[in-house]
Parts: structure tokens; C-alpha cells; sequence
């Protein structure tokens, strides 16, 4: 019988990580930012019907980037989490942060003691009645978590764009200017050439502050042009 | 609740896209609403009473009295029986208040739950299925005497039009074509429409006879409240239309209202159809 080789567990969570890491890097990248009325979520995402970005309640939104059938899983999840909770108790007690911590665990626990650690990394939105109150939880692979603030970029090519966030994002942003600024962060770093992404290559949708109850709302391909100009 | 604020694992699998079966199978606690068995408990508990719909050129309308009663006693004086059920559609109740409160509430969800999974709402037929199959679950409870008889309406994307569906407390769904109403005034609530339905009507004139429809219900039935001019009480109103679902303001019903007993003054019976045709 041949003794199986000793690996360290330094050894075995760095190569998870790594293995995570460069699934996540293959993908196109989402950008989250708040703007003045709200959070927007920006996409790079040909397809209509496989979302990258959703609803997760009332205040709440979900944008995930990696394996589709990945991230999907945890959406759902998600979702049945917020409703179970909101009808359990009460709407105002469902809360990003309980449902940040609910994805942080179960990333954690998938990380840890599974072979194949999930190819994900989500952002979890939820918009206040003042901007002060927005939250913006970053969940990682391994299940660690960031409160950030202002913005977020995840995916391929994150490091690039987060930088030209810092130089382009400050507070009281319209939602046209921030659409705009996401759109060709992500035009220029996304791809070996710079390009010019229309509204068909994108998803784009919004958790508008002003809305009474369900906040969360897509912009459509004509609404999307008209940002754009 | 989960002893971990991770999500369990069953959460995570692919399934259902309903909230009532996810509930049935994980949590089925939370739903459950214990009954005493063989006994009649009809008289324990409030009563909602009447509802009236009707399709009008752009869509229906909704409407529903404010009273819940108790045998003899007026258990509330404003008590809310029509809701909006999603962007789409309108529900109302009738029967035993706190049941039928709850199925509209978990109703809500279970259309928001599938619009969230799926990524796109139910149809108005399949709404008014779920409804149908979420009805059949309360039957033992209506055997007790604690029966719910919704009304659902809403405006059908695909066939651009208004539809109404009423339905049974064993879950049966039955398409209404022009006006409906349920509950304790419901009888003279469709005579009164009867006579004052048209085909093709605008909304103002849908929301006008859905008020004198109840206004002739709580003439007659001492369980329908009738508008309380001085506590400022009046019917819920609701419309769904190609713009989406709303209840209409007090203000604006108060307003209506105000005119109809202005013209009740004058003819305490309400507005008169012909013996004509007026077609």
C-alpha cells in the first residue's frame, strides 16, 4: 500500500484559493455603486435571461459574478431566506446584513469542507431612506466579508476598474454619470482591446430609494440607450 | 429558525419556485393553523363581509366594505378586505377575518417568491390557480366554520383585458365575465349590479357602481357597513389596469362618496335603470 503524500493545510486552502481565484477571473466583471436616488448595479451580460444581477427583498439586491449554477444556488437561497424571514416576522426585519452573514457562513462552511470550493463572489445591496444608511457587503469565496463603501468591482477584471472607481466615484453621483462612468470602466478593462459596450451587452438595474416597497427595478434596453446618450 | 445563520443546505437546492410548498416542506410550523376537531368555531371569530369586482373598458375593479362582524357585534369598524395582490392584480376577502388576512398576506408572497425565482411573474391563470390550490389547504378549517372566500381580479398582460375569478371554499376557480361579489351582502351587492354594469364602462363609472353596489348591500344586510361619513370611513377601492394595481386615495373615494350620498338624498335607492334597452 503506497503512503499517500502529506499535504499541509497551508498548502491545501492556498491551492483552493488559488483554483477559486482564477475561476472568478475568467468571468466578465459587475460593478456596484450608489448614486444620489440609490444602488446601481452594472453588468457586462449579453444574455436576457440568465442574471447576473437580482432581487433578494424589498431594500435588498444581489449582483454575483463566477460559476452561473454557482451563484444561482445562493441566490435562491437567498431569496427563500428574505421571504421565509419577512413572513416569519415582519418585511422591516429582513436586513442585508442578516443575509450578508447567512452567504458568509455558507461560503465559509463550503470553502472549508469541501474539495471544490464555489467560483463565486457576491455583492449584497441594500438601500437606505438616507444615503448614509446604504450598505454594500462584498462576500468573497472563502466566505470573508467587506463593508465597503461607495462602490464595488468584482470579476476579471476587478483590480483595474476598482482603481478608476476611486479616481471617477464620489458622493452625490446622478445615476446617469454613474451609469456612464461603470459602462466604460467596464468597456476598458473587460476585453485585450478597449471597446464601446451598448445596452444589449449590458444589465443594469437599480434599488431606487424613492420607490415605496420594492425598490429593486431593471432598466430596460431603451431606458438603458437614454442613460447612455 | 436554524440554529446556524448560514443558509441550510435545502435551501440551496433546486426546486420549487413556490413559497407555500417551500414552507410546507422545511417550515411547516410556521403555516400551520391548529383546528380543534369536529367543533364548529365559526362563532369565535370575526367575520369580513362583502366584496364586489367588475370589469370595466381598461381593466376591473375592486371593492370592499370596512366592517368585520361577531354574531350581533360589530367587531371592527375599518378593517381592511381588499389588498393589492402584486403589480397586476387585486384580491379580496371575505369570511373569517384573521384566515383570510393571512392568506392574502401569504398569497402576497407566494406571487413575489416565483416573480423573484423565475425571474418573471406568474400569469393571471396561474395566480389564480396557486389561490385555487392554497384554498384547498383551509377546507378542513371551513368544515369548523371558518371558512375564507376570496376574490381575485387582475388585468391579463396577454389578453390586455380585465379578468375575475371567484371561487369556492374547496378551492373550486370560476371565471366571472362581467361583475361579481361575495360574501354576507353579496346577494343584493350583484342585484345591484345587475342593473348598473355596462359593458365597456370607464373606470370612474366601474368605481361608481362598485360603491352603490355596497352602499345597496349595507341597505339590506346588517353585516355590510355602509360609509361612515363622520369618522371619515369609506370602502376600499382598487383598480388594475395596463398601468399596474392600486388602491385609490381616501381622499378621492371619500369624494365619490360624498357625491353618491348627495344623489342618495334625492333617491334614497340609488340611480335607476330603465326598463328600456339602452343598448
Amino acid at each position: 500500500m503506497s503512503v499517500p503524500f502529506y499535504v499541509s493545510p497551508e498548502q491545501i486552502m492556498r491551492d483552493k484559493a488559488d483554483f477559486a481565484r482564477k475561476g472568478i477571473a475568467r468571468g466578465r466583471s459587475v460593478v456596484v455603486m450608489q448614486y444620489e436616488g440609490g444602488i446601481v448595479f452594472v453588468a457586462e451580460n449579453p444574455s436576457r435571461a440568465l442574471h447576473k444581477i437580482s432581487e433578494l427583498y424589498d431594500r435588498i439586491g444581489f449582483a454575483a459574478v463566477g460559476k452561473y449554477n454557482e451563484f444561482e444556488s445562493l441566490r435562491v437561497a437567498g431569496v427563500r431566506l428574505a421571504d421565509m424571514r419577512g413572513y416569519s416576522y415582519d418585511r422591516t426585519d429582513v436586513t442585508g446584513r442578516s443575509l450578508a452573514n447567512a452567504y458568509a457562513q455558507t461560503l465559509g462552511t463550503i470553502f472549508t469542507e469541501t474539495s471544490k470550493p464555489f467560483e463565486v463572489e457576491i455583492v449584497v445591496a441594500e438601500v437606505g431612506v438616507e444615503p448614509a444608511d446604504d450598505q454594500l457587503y462584498r462576500l468573497m469565496f472563502d466566505g470573508s466579508v467587506a463593508d465597503e463603501r461607495g462602490y464595488v468591482a468584482m470579476g476579471g477584471s476587478a483590480d483595474p476598474i476598482s482603481a478608476g472607481l476611486a479616481e471617477a466615484w464620489h458622493e452625490g453621483l446622478s445615476l446617469e454619470e454613474c451609469v456612464r462612468i461603470a459602462v466604460r470602466l467596464l468597456g476598458e478593462h473587460g476585453d485585450e482591446h478597449p471597446r464601446e459596450l451598448t445596452a444589449t451587452q449590458l444589465e443594469v438595474a437599480v434599488l431606487d430609494r424613492a420607490r415605496p416597497r420594492r425598490t429593486f427595478q431593471r432598466l430596460s434596453n431603451g431606458r438603458l440607450s437614454e442613460l447612455l446618450g | 429558525m436554524t440554529s446556524t445563520p448560514g443558509l441550510p443546505d435545502a435551501y440551496r437546492l433546486t426546486g420549487t419556485s413556490s413559497f407555500v410548498e417551500f414552507m410546507s416542506a422545511l417550515h411547516p410550523e410556521r403555516l400551520r393553523v391548529a383546528a380543534a376537531e369536529g367543533q364548529s368555531s365559526g362563532h369565535l371569530a370575526p367575520h369580513g363581509t362583502t366584496i364586489v369586482a367588475l370589469r370595466t373598458a381598461g381593466g376591473v375593479v375592486m371593492a370592499g366594505d370596512r366592517r368585520a362582524t361577531m354574531g350581533n357585534l360589530i367587531a371592527q369598524h375599518d378593517i381592511e378586505k381588499v389588498f393589492v395582490a402584486d403589480e397586476h392584480s387585486v384580491i379580496g376577502i371575505a369570511g373569517t377575518a384573521g384566515l383570510a388576512v393571512e392568506l392574502v398576506r401569504l398569497f402576497q408572497v407566494e406571487l413575489e417568491h416565483y416573480e423573484k425565482i423565475e425571474g418573471m411573474p406568474l400569469s393571471l391563470d396561474g395566480k389564480a390557480n396557486r389561490l385555487a390550490s392554497m384554498l384547498r389547504g383551509n377546507l378542513g378549517l371551513a368544515i369548523q366554520g371558518l371558512a375564507v372566500v376570496p376574490l381575485f381580479a387582475g388585468f391579463d398582460l396577454a389578453r390586455q383585458a380585465g379578468r375575475i375569478f371567484s371561487y369556492d371554499v374547496t378551492g373550486g376557480r370560476y371565471e366571472e365575465h362581467d361583475f361579481y361579489a361575495v360574501g354576507s351582502g353579496s346577494t343584493f351587492a350583484r342585484g345591484s349590479l345587475k342593473k348598473l354594469f355596462r359593458r365597456g364602462a370607464s373606470a370612474d363609472d366601474g368605481v361608481q357602481a362598485a360603491l352603490e353596489a355596497l352602499y345597496d348591500a349595507a341597505d339590506d344586510d346588517s353585516a355590510t357597513g355602509g360609509p361612515d361619513m363622520n369618522r371619515g370611513i369609506y370602502p376600499v377601492v382598487a383598480v388594475a389596469d395596463a398601468e399596474g394595481a392600486r388602491i385609490l386615495d381616501d381622499a378621492e373615494v371619500g369624494a365619490r362618496v360624498q357625491a353618491m350620498m348627495a344623489g342618495r338624498a334625492v333617491h334614497p335607492d340609488g340611480p335607476r335603470a330603465s326598463v328600456e334597452d339602452d343598448a
